[in-house]
């Protein structure tokens, strides 16, 4: 198994993440993964919703960012919220397999950027008491 | 009994043809660890509502490229939301006809990606039967190699 064993203990249920992507699948398939990590998920359609969210006072521990959204997309929704203080983890994840795509998205503000599709062991290095850390 | 196993032979062998072949990868893996008794037909659910997804884009691009005035870039994010491995060459190639705003080279690459989901689509559909197969036979699902 890649990634070592995963529980659903040690706090992780306390965890709240916010899932950004466009496409209802990828959102349910994102939201299974992580619920099966005992993680607390909302979801956000584009990044408008997103940057709405966080101006309606919500908090997340990390933040998944789909790149390419109708609305508002990856980068912009954040950069907005990086300029509103918002302090959260943000992983973006992305199909382009550019890598200056990936750099663009980078300087946005996020902390990491992966491509997709997320997997149980991508997810799980993102948690705080993880090794990856 | 012996029918129960050769039930789930088929469907072993059946999966590793379509993952020699490119239609499944090991994201279907994942999604079949994440189906359990609380959610047993996830993975039903998710690949139902792929190709309900997939169907209204592929009308939504056939639309726009039937306009009289065509919004290429409309186009270009519709096929951004394309999935599936077999599918990035083509892909690539139409989002490069969107900025070159070639309409026949959308066009060919959009009848390539129909026959394509129609294909996966044919594909899991009898994947699925093959599971109901065994299930109806009293076997349980084994899991891909």
């Amino acid at each position: 198994m890649v990634g070592g064993e995963v529980n659903s203990d040690g706090g992780k249920t306390d965890l709240h993440v916010l899932v950004v992507d466009d496409s209802t699948v990828v959102r349910m398939v994102h939201r299974m993964l992580m619920t099966s990590l005992g993680l607390k998920v909302q979801e956000a359609k584009n990044g408008k919703e997103a940057v709405d969210l966080h101006i309606n006072g919500a908090y997340f521990d990390l933040i998944f960012m789909d790149m390419e959204m109708p609305i508002m997309n990856g980068p912009t929704a954040t950069r907005e919220l990086r300029a509103m203080g918002v302090k959260s983890n943000i992983v973006g994840v992305t199909s382009c397999t550019f890598e200056s795509a990936h750099k663009d998205f980078i300087e946005a503000g996020l902390n990491h950027c992966v491509s997709k599709p997320l997997t149980i062991a991508m997810i799980s290095s993102f948690l705080p008491d993880s090794n990856n850390k | 009994m012996d029918s129960v196993v050769l039930l789930q032979r088929q469907l072993v062998d059946y999966t590793a043809q379509l993952f020699n072949e490119g239609f499944l990868d090991d994201q279907f893996n994942q999604l079949q660890q994440l189906q359990d008794e609380s959610n047993p037909d996830f993975v039903v659910e998710v690949v139902t509502l792929f190709f309900e997804d997939s169907e209204r884009l592929l009308n939504e691009l056939a639309k726009a490229l039937e306009q009289q005035s065509i919004d290429y870039r409309k186009i270009d994010a519709h096929v951004h939301q394309l999935k599936g491995q077999q599918l990035q060459k083509v892909c690539i190639a139409f989002r490069n006809y969107c900025e070159e705003r070639n309409i026949e080279g959308c066009q060919k690459c959009l009848q390539q990606v129909k026959n394509e989901y129609s294909l996966v689509k044919t594909k899991l559909e009898t994947l699925f039967k093959l599971e109901q197969q065994v299930l109806a036979a009293g076997g349980s699902i084994p899991w891909p190699m």
